[in-house]
């Protein structure tokens, strides 16, 4: 499968601690299984303490990239907080951008302690849709804790990435990759939420 | 199988530390140590995990410079070793490492420093490469994944061709980055060590060892004159030559590209970077007119060459050079790919269009106005804010304007808002405690307020130990608050000499705290973090006392350990009766004041609400709300 773009440009996003970088690891892995060339760049200063993180994936069937994306050329974003998916269009956002969103806020802590507002979700949803060309939805923590860790959501939002058939991978890509990473019954358990992730986002199409 | 040890031909995304990791296997090292520090720390983990199928030492030191050390023993006895660390603990080293040059060395010993350009985990932004210079080492960069682990591998016969430790310079952009990487061979026996008996290792007569120091690095300069390393990129005559190392590389190659320049600009990348390939150098270097200099951190290739230029400028003629010295590319903080293009593209005067006007115009606009940001804090039930509350408490109370003074760790984050501000000076390891050594000496001139100081259990080993003892010695009078959390959280739990566990995760005697403060001659107490009130309590009466140093030992586990291991200590909840919201005269103390995460104001009841998805039930919430809404219940 060719690229539309060639690097073309991923990001995994979010806030520290929900494991955006084990999902851009993951995808990372099961591109590469797919034949390309694949360079990741990961901020980790903050990526425990709360801070804004994301992970930069350069995907590419001829060439390796630096593992950072310029400004403006991002073809697909995967935020796992709204206002994180706006930072991230804000600096890497052009207008044939494909966004897809997990529902749930995390305030920050100046949100936490009222020094400034956290905008309302249908604010945050409308300008990245006047900045996406497509933007896709779901509530992948919601779905992680009704399967009872809410640490899942990275790979519900995994799921739902490859539901978009955007990226040459699937469940069996992903069912190979993690073999190598969990144990037999984490595997069991993260099948099942890239399961609901593929769910989520079909319904929606 | 750990990916880290398949088979040589197999291509696997690694991270850039693991290739290092993968390097240094494939070159047979069989000794490894360091001190966890960001972005170093992968390349130990990794090792460790392979350590005993792999039949190797790998050891978690308790500082940079008895890592290096324990290196230098396996290199003397023959076998290969590697060191890595952090800038900073490059700084911890280098006081060995300027003798060991002296010496030289044995079996292949290979010591990789990565820097943290932008410091986005550190608390300076050091280039590390003046140590190669300060030294005498040649010096090796790598630019991509796969290259970092071919590097590795050759620095190991290299460094056993010179007789000599070879140093690699890293980047977060290298080690934290992940590509695909071909792997070599793996060997299939270790060496056996064996001291050679006549051999001396000492410095003297240092004059004489300084010059055969001197030789070798012009025996460096021949290897690496023919070093697959080097290359050039670009048209035969170009009209302006970019010269490059590191991540510079990667980001120069894309903003040729994007530029649409590959006719008109060349590349030089340079993967060794000390001492100089003087005849390679001077070929590239009569190519072209315009020169700009593309690396991370001080402009040390860009000054280097500008030396060895002005000792060949009869036969190179007049050239103009760009870099950080003249400011076309700032002089701190990080490179990034647009960086490096807009610099380009303002030298060379070529039209560059990221992205629409209107549309970036428009992406601004709305991230200015709807995008709050995102300062980092403690984690959700993090015993650190605990700690922190009841140091604020305790000073409040006591009244006299105490001064905490404190170093690196998350511990750190005291300086912040989830900290309260509390915590006064950050500068190196364990230097919270050595500064309290000066100020705890001040009350024979008066100074009237108490003095603390705050360091992690892992920093304890590493560098507060001395400073102990020079308290204890010397009588400074100050209280040392040892935040035990069972592990190196802030560089991802490696466990230390307190953790009953080795690198490789065997088991390790363990070295006491309470004991060691004690043998130290301090006076030592106990408390939980958790318990607020007692917490502030026995602070407050330890401030008091003017005796000496005093250890407040408080011990709870880091709450991200926690969370891998058992679920939460208590199911919270708030009695939404009995929260008077707005009404309040706590004027939102949970959420404005405590700011744990897991706490959160709800604007349409103006009241507080627990967030399931981030509350790790530590409890600690309970005793802060005045008017008892929160509840605990043991889960």
């Amino acid at each position: 499968m060719k690229y539309s773009a060639d690097p073309f440009n991923i990001i995994i996003g979010g806030v520290g601690g929900q494991g955006n970088v084990l999902a851009s690891m993951i995808l990372g892995r099961m591109l590469v299984s797919q034949g390309s060339i694949v360079t990741i760049g990961e901020t980790y200063g903050a990526s425990q303490r709360g801070g804004s993180v994301m992970s930069h994936l350069r995907v590419s069937k001829v060439d390796q990239f630096s593992p950072l994306i310029p400004e403006g050329k991002a073809h697909l974003i995967a935020a796992l907080e709204p206002v994180e998916g706006l930072r991230m269009i804000g600096q890497y956002g052009n207008p044939d951008l494909v966004t897809l969103i997990n529902l749930r806020p995390i305030l920050p802590l100046d949100a936490l302690s009222g020094k400034v507002a956290y905008p309302d979700l249908s604010v945050i949803l409308s300008k990245i849709k006047d900045l996406s060309k497509e933007v896709w939805t779901l509530k992948a923590t919601e779905i992680a804790l009704e399967m009872g860790d809410p640490i899942l959501a990275n790979v519900i939002m995994l799921g739902a990435l490859a539901a978009l058939e955007i990226l040459p991978v699937n469940r069996d890509v992903f069912n190979r990759t993690v073999a190598d990473l969990f144990v037999p019954e984490r595997q069991t358990v993260n099948l099942k939420a890239f399961d609901s992730g593929q769910e989520a986002v079909r319904k929606e199409k | 199988m750990n990916p880290i040890l398949h088979q040589s031909g197999k291509i696997e995304l690694l991270m850039g530390n693991e290739a290092i990791a993968r390097g240094a296997l494939e070159a047979g090292v069989q000794v490894c140590a360091a001190y966890p520090g960001n972005p170093s720390s992968e390349i130990i983990t990794t090792l460790a995990a392979v350590a005993v199928e792999r039949g190797i030492h790998v050891e978690w030191s308790v500082n940079e410079k008895v890592a290096l050390e324990v290196v230098a023993g396996a290199s003397f006895a023959g076998l290969r070793g590697l060191c890595t660390m952090k800038q900073n603990g490059m700084n911890v080293a280098c006081d060995f490492l300027l003798n060991l040059n002296l010496t030289g060395c044995g079996g292949g010993l290979v010591v990789l420093v990565a820097d943290d350009p932008g410091a986005l985990s550190s608390t300076n932004e050091e280039d590390s490469r003046l140590f190669a210079k300060l030294a005498g080492l040649p010096l090796l960069e790598p630019a991509t994944i796969q290259e970092t682990k071919e590097m590795t591998r050759w620095a190991f016969e290299l460094s056993e061709k010179l007789s000599l430790p070879v140093l690699i310079r890293s980047a977060t952009r290298i080690s934290h980055a992940r590509s695909n990487v071909r792997l070599g061979e793996l060997p299939q026996e270790n060496r056996k060590p064996f001291w050679e008996i006549s051999q001396t290792r000492v410095t003297f007569p240092v004059v004489k060892n300084h010059q055969r120091l001197s030789d070798k690095q012009f025996q460096a300069a021949e290897n690496f004159e023919t070093s697959p390393f080097n290359l050039y990129r670009g048209p035969e005559k170009p009209e302006f030559l970019i010269i490059t190392c590191g991540s510079g590389w990667l980001y120069a190659l894309e903003a040729v590209v994007s530029l649409d320049l590959a006719h008109r600009v060349g590349i030089l990348k340079m993967g060794t970077t000390w001492p100089l390939p003087a005849a390679w150098l001077l070929d590239h270097l009569s190519k072209a007119e315009q020169i700009l200099f593309v690396e991370e951190v001080d402009p040390f290739l860009e000054n280097n060459i500008k030396a060895f230029f002005a000792q060949h400028c009869a036969t190179l003629g007049i050239k103009r050079f760009f870099g950080k010295a003249d400011r076309s590319l700032p002089e701190t903080g990080e490179l990034n790919p647009d960086i490096v293009t807009k610099t380009i593209q303002r030298l060379l005067n070529v039209p560059y269009q990221t992205r629409p006007t209107e549309y970036a115009d428009r992406a601004r606009e709305t991230v200015e106005q709807w995008v709050p940001g995102r300062d980092i804090g403690f984690c959700a039930g993090c015993p650190h804010r605990a700690t922190y509350w009841a140091i604020k408490n305790a000073l409040a109370l006591d009244g006299r304007k105490g001064i905490l003074l404190g170093d690196i760790g998350c511990y750190s984050l005291g300086m912040g808002a989830s900290g309260f501000f509390q915590m006064k000076t950050l500068h190196a390891m364990g230097s919270g405690a050595g500064l309290a050594c000066g100020v705890g000496q001040l009350g024979r001139f008066g100074l009237d307020q108490p003095v603390l100081t705050v360091c992690g259990d892992s920093t304890f080993y590493h560098a507060v130990m001395p400073a102990l003892a020079n308290a204890r010695y010397n009588g400074a009078n100050f209280l040392l608050l040892l935040l035990d959390n069972s592990g190196t959280a802030m560089t991802g739990f490696q466990p230390h000499p307190g953790t009953g566990k080795k690198a490789n995760g065997e088991p390790a005697p363990i070295l006491d705290l309470k004991s060691i403060c004690r043998a130290l001659g301090a006076e030592v107490e106990e408390a939980d973090p958790f318990q607020l009130t007692e917490t502030t309590e026995t602070i407050l009466r330890l401030l008091q006392d003017n005796n000496g140093p005093r250890v407040l030992i408080l011990r709870r586990e880091c709450a991200l350990i926690r969370g891998k291991q058992q679920k939460k200590l208590f199911q919270m909840t708030i009695d939404q009766g009995r929260c008077l919201g707005d009404q309040c005269g706590c004027n939102r103390l949970c959420t404005r004041v405590y700011k744990c995460p897991g706490l959160v104001w709800d604007p349409t009841s103006g009241k507080a609400q627990i967030d399931e998805a981030i509350c790790t039930g530590c409890g600690v919430c309970a005793e802060i709300c005045p008017a008892s809404a929160i509840g605990k219940e043991a889960s």
